[in-house]
This record gives structure tokens, sequence and C-alpha cells, in this order.
């Protein structure tokens, strides 16, 4: 949450024109891509989807490895790859700096010939280069770690290493492919803590793939949410996480998502009418989290709204509480803590009522 | 155990070691000094470790771009391309010497005007022998490249375009290093080849003693006389052969 709180000034203050704007229109193997991206200077832009999604894809387009079919590409004023126009930079030419999924490090040069390299190639001398890759060596806390070879570096230090190998070359645009993903759960923790400072401090543009949510809250300011080559949703850490619209985002951040017709705070789901905080006309999401939902034994007294009986379909521990599926009119999941689940011995195929409190349950419109 | 593989498998070390046995049973051991000083044994070994050498040199400079244009490069007719640079290997060595000949004799496609315009002559001399030697040894450095370069990460290659390397800086910073044992397998293949090169060589290049008679003619030549002397000859042969590739295998294979 510190991620957007720190960059919503960066990232509402100027209304200047994006550092990138992109139209990505690709096809890869039979896959069609088409996401739109716009991304200010000093924001970081978290491309969350399932695997197959397209994020590779798009990544790719953007570094120059593919190219679009139609749309544009245009970074810092200038079309990298426009296929109306016929204007394509290719990749060596471009200011764009990729961290990849497994680093790709090369294996025959030390951590500072990895880093030295593309300063190198884009005109320093050797001892100039050099002394770039030390700096960024020492940036990233790895001074002494020079003169190793990739295959002597653990997990963490060769992710370091591919970020400063990435940045050494001051990219206008920086790509980073699920830059965590290979890492084991400790050091991934230190890493995200690490990574988070770099691209705050990053003057340019960044993109960040990932299929991780925790990875795309942490290190984003805004999160754009890929299904199947499209954008379902933009948005901030906090819309995306309070307003899910797909059920892949809803899973994502841990709610129950259906989606009804709503009359004011009455809205008509699966058979049910639910009583929301919020009040809204027309066709709507309806979205409670799982600890919301509350299951009884038999019918509650009292309090008649939002309550339906359902069946037990699931139960799975879920961090110290139970997550229990339900089927019914209504198909959600509850968490119930170990007590709660203990007294009302459920196993699958057990009767319950379950109740979800109206303060928690957020309607919105499904049009934006 | 599985005795099914072992048994084929020592009848086939014995089957490849028992010719070697009998070349060392035969050998002339006490007037082995004597032979070894003869004129003309150090001067066909020195011109064998020569050409060969030179032709792997030459194999090298085409081959490894060859086997990149066949690993990397999406061509109509590429499997075309491959079937014929395996040619050499199916082709009798002494076919692939006549064929030399029509194409760099006097009177072949390209010969007479190497001659008229450069005044260069091949059959015949030292380079011929080279030239024939390549011939035959190039596919073995082709296929190994190309395989290396199949079963190498192209993502590499494109970490390196995204750091600015063109493809030609990629090729010679990324692509070869990484490929690089494969080279020098295939670089060992070609030369332990044209090192044993015999037909070839004696159709294109002749039996010059000190010119174009290397040991492999000069095993041959003196089979027809001397059986002793061939021994001699072919034990030299193999000992430098084989200890010159056991110490490259070694430095290479402990290498990066």
């Amino acid at each position: 949450m510190t991620a957007a709180a720190a960059s919503g000034g960066a990232g509402t203050g100027d209304p200047g024109p994006p550092l990138l704007d992109a139209h990505l229109v690709a096809d890869r193997g039979g896959f069609h891509l088409d996401v739109a991206l716009r991304v200010r200077a000093g924001e970081v832009v978290a491309l969350l989807g399932p695997n197959g999604a397209g994020k590779t894809t798009a990544l790719r387009v953007l570094a120059g490895l593919h190219p679009l079919t139609a749309g544009h590409l245009t970074l810092a004023g200038a079309d990298l790859d426009r296929p109306d126009r016929r204007a394509w930079i290719p990749p060596e030419r471009r200011p764009v700096g990729v961290v990849f999924q497994d680093y790709l490090l090369f294996p025959h040069l030390s951590a500072r010939d990895n880093v030295a390299f593309g300063p190198r190639r884009r005109g320093a001398d050797r001892r100039a280069a050099r002394a770039v890759a030390d700096a960024w060596l020492a940036r990233v806390g790895l001074a002494e770690h020079a003169r190793r070879r990739p295959r002597q570096l653990s997990g963490g230090q060769a992710q370091r290493v591919a970020l400063a190998r990435a940045l050494a070359v001051d990219p206008t645009l920086l790509l980073l492919d699920e830059p965590l993903a290979a890492l084991d759960a400790r050091t991934r923790l230190d890493t995200r803590a690490e990574l988070h400072r770099h691209l705050a401090a990053h003057p340019g543009a960044a993109v960040l793939v990932t299929h991780d949510p925790l990875d795309a809250l942490v290190l984003a300011d805004r999160l754009v949410i890929v299904e199947d080559g499209r954008v379902v949703q933009t948005g901030d850490a906090a819309t995306v996480t309070a307003r899910p619209r797909t059920d892949y985002v809803a899973r994502l951040v841990g709610l129950n998502l259906h989606r009804g017709h709503a009359d004011g705070h009455q809205v008509r789901v699966g058979g049910l009418t639910l009583t929301a905080a919020d009040s809204v006309a027309g066709e709507a999401f309806v979205a409670f989290p799982p600890a919301a939902v509350v299951l009884h034994p038999a019918r509650p007294d009292g309090s008649p709204r939002n309550t339906w009986e359902a069946t037990v379909a699931g139960v799975q521990r879920h961090g110290d509480n139970l997550r229990v599926q339900l089927d019914g009119p209504l198909p959600v999941v509850a968490d119930v803590t170990p007590a709660a689940a203990a007294q009302l011995r459920l196993v699958p195929g057990l009767a319950v009522w379950a109740a979800v409190r109206a303060a928690e349950t957020r309607a919105y419109p499904v049009g934006r | 155990m599985p005795v099914a593989l072992f048994v084929p498998a020592g009848l086939g070390l014995i089957f490849l070691v028992l010719p070697l046995a009998g070349l060392l049973a035969r050998a002339p051991w006490a007037t082995l000094p004597q032979r070894l000083a003869a004129p003309g044994v150090l001067t066909a070994l020195r011109l064998s470790l020569l050409t060969a050498t030179v032709a792997t040199l030459v194999c090298v400079v085409l081959g490894v771009p060859l086997a990149w244009l066949l690993a990397r490069v999406e061509f109509p007719g590429r499997r075309l391309v491959r079937a014929l640079v395996t040619v050499p290997l199916v082709l009798p060595p002494v076919v692939g010497g006549v064929a030399l000949l029509l194409v760099f004799g006097r009177r072949g496609l390209l010969g007479g005007w190497l001659d008229a315009t450069f005044g260069i002559t091949l059959p015949f001399t030292t380079a011929g022998v080279v030239l024939a030697e390549a011939f035959v040894a190039m596919p073995f450095l082709v296929i190994a490249v190309e395989g290396a370069l199949r079963g190498a990460d192209v993502r590499y290659e494109e970490a390196a375009a995204t750091l600015g390397a063109g493809r030609w800086t990629t090729f010679t910073h990324v692509t070869l290093p990484l490929v690089a044992p494969g080279v020098a397998a295939g670089a060992m293949l070609c030369w332990a080849r044209a090192l044993g090169e015999f037909g070839a060589t004696i159709t294109f290049a002749g039996n010059f003693p000190g010119r174009t008679q290397t040991m492999p003619l000069a095993v041959y030549l003196a089979l027809e006389t001397d059986l002793e002397a061939a021994i001699v000859l072919s034990l030299v042969l193999l000992t430098v052969s084989v200890a010159i590739l056991a110490g490259l295998r070694d430095k290479w294979t402990a290498g990066p």
C-alpha cells in the first residue's frame, strides 16, 4: 500500500503526456494481444494476469523482440514501433532495459562484465563501462561479488545483478518480467523490498509483468489487469482490490464476486436479494470478503437480511482460519475460525445457513 | 548389471582397440630409433600437422558462419543445404578428390581462371592438400557447431539485443562464447579427420615428398616396399594424434 501512497503524487500531479504511450496489437502463434498502456515518467505499472494472458508477449513487443501488427508504441515522443507509418526501431537501439524472468545473465561473463555489457555496447570504453558497472553493483549491494560468474551467485544476487544490468544503460523504459518468480519465499521478501527502492528511484517509466498480486500491489503504482490478451481492469491498488471486475481479479484479491441487478441498496443476484452498503442502479457487481460470511447451523434469528441456505462443498486451511466452499443459490467462500468450524462440525455435504453482513457487502456498477 | 549392454560394449571396445594392439605387437622396436631418424618421416609428420591445422582453421572460419546460417536463419531450401553440407561425409574421399580436380584443376571450372588471373595453381601443391583436407573435414565441424547453436538458448541473444548489441556483436560476444565447447569439439573432430585424410589428398594433391606427402600417404607408399617402415610411420601418427587430442580435450572440457 505504501507504494501506491508514496507515488500517488507523481502519478496524479502531472497532467503532461505520458512517457510511454502504447496501443499494443500483436499476434503470436494464434494468440491475439490488444492492450493499451500509458505510463508516466517515474510511474510503475504492473501488467497482472494469469499465465497465458499475454503479459510476456506485451513485454516482448515493448522490448522490440516481437513486432506489432497494428497500433503504436511511442516512448518519449518517438515511435519505436508503428506499423501504419512503417516505423520500427530494433531492440538494440531502443532506450529500454529488461530484467528477464530467469535473468539470462551471460554465463561466460563476470557479474561486472554482465553489467558493463550494456554501457559498452552503447559507446562507453572498457574502463568507463566497468566504472558504471561497479557503481551499479555497489548500489545493489554486490560490490564484492563483481568478479563472480553468474553460477556462483545465489538467486537473489543474480536477480540484483540482472536489475543492475538493465538499469546500467539508463533506460527510459524499464521492463521487468516476473522479476521475483524464480526466488524462494524468504529471498523474495527481501528482494521485493529492495526492488521497490530501486523502482522508486528510477526516473523513467517502468512496466512490471507478474502473475503475483502481491508483487504487483507492493511494487506498482497502477495495475493493468490482462486476461486473454485484453485489459479487463485498470486502477491503483486500492480501487482494484476493493472493486474487482472479473473472477480472476476477485480470486487474486480474495473477494467473493457476483454480478446482478441493483435497485438502490438491493441487488438481485442468483435468485437472492442482497442488501449492500452502496446504492447502485442497474447492472452491478457485488463483492464481499470471505470473512464477512458467517455460518450458522440453523436459520439465524432476528436478522433475515442476506441469509440463505447452503451446502458445504469443501473445507481447506487458509492461514490461521479455514476456508469453506459453499454450494447453493450463491456459490461463495467463507472464512471461519477453527473453533467455529469445530462447533459447526463442518464436513462436505453439511447443510448450513450463510449470512453476509450488509456493511461489508459492496456494490458498484458494471459499466464504468 | 545389464549384460545386454556390457557384452556388446566390451566387444565394441575390443574391435576398436585390437588393430592398434596388432600395430604395437608387430612394431620393430629394436630398430625404431634409426627408422624414426630416417629422412622423410619428420618431413611428412610436419607437413601432416601443418596442413591439418591450417585446414581446421579454414573449416572454422567458413564452417562456423555456415553452421550459424543453418541453425539461426530461416530460408527456403535450408534442408537441402543441410543435406549438401553433409555430402562429403558419405562421398568416398577419392571421389571428392576427383571432384576437386574438376573444379580447381588446370582445366577445371575455376582452376583455369584462378591460374590465368592470379597465377594460382592448387592441384599438387601444399595448398591443395589443405583444400582436400578441408573439403573432407568441414562437415564434422558444421554438424557439431550447428548442434551446439541449436542447443544454445536464443534468449541470451535477445538479452544482448536489449542491452544494445547488434547482430554481429551479439554473435561474437554472446553466441560464440556460449557455443565455444561445441566449436572446440567440432574443431577437434575436424582436425582429426584432416590428419587422417588420404583419398582426396592423393587424388587432388598427389604424393610429392615434402610438398604433398602427408603421413597417411607416406604409410601407403611405405606399405608397398617396406612393411616395418609403414608400421613405424603409423605408430608415429597414432602417438602424435592421440597425445594432441587427449591434451586438447582435457584443456577444453575443463574450460569455462
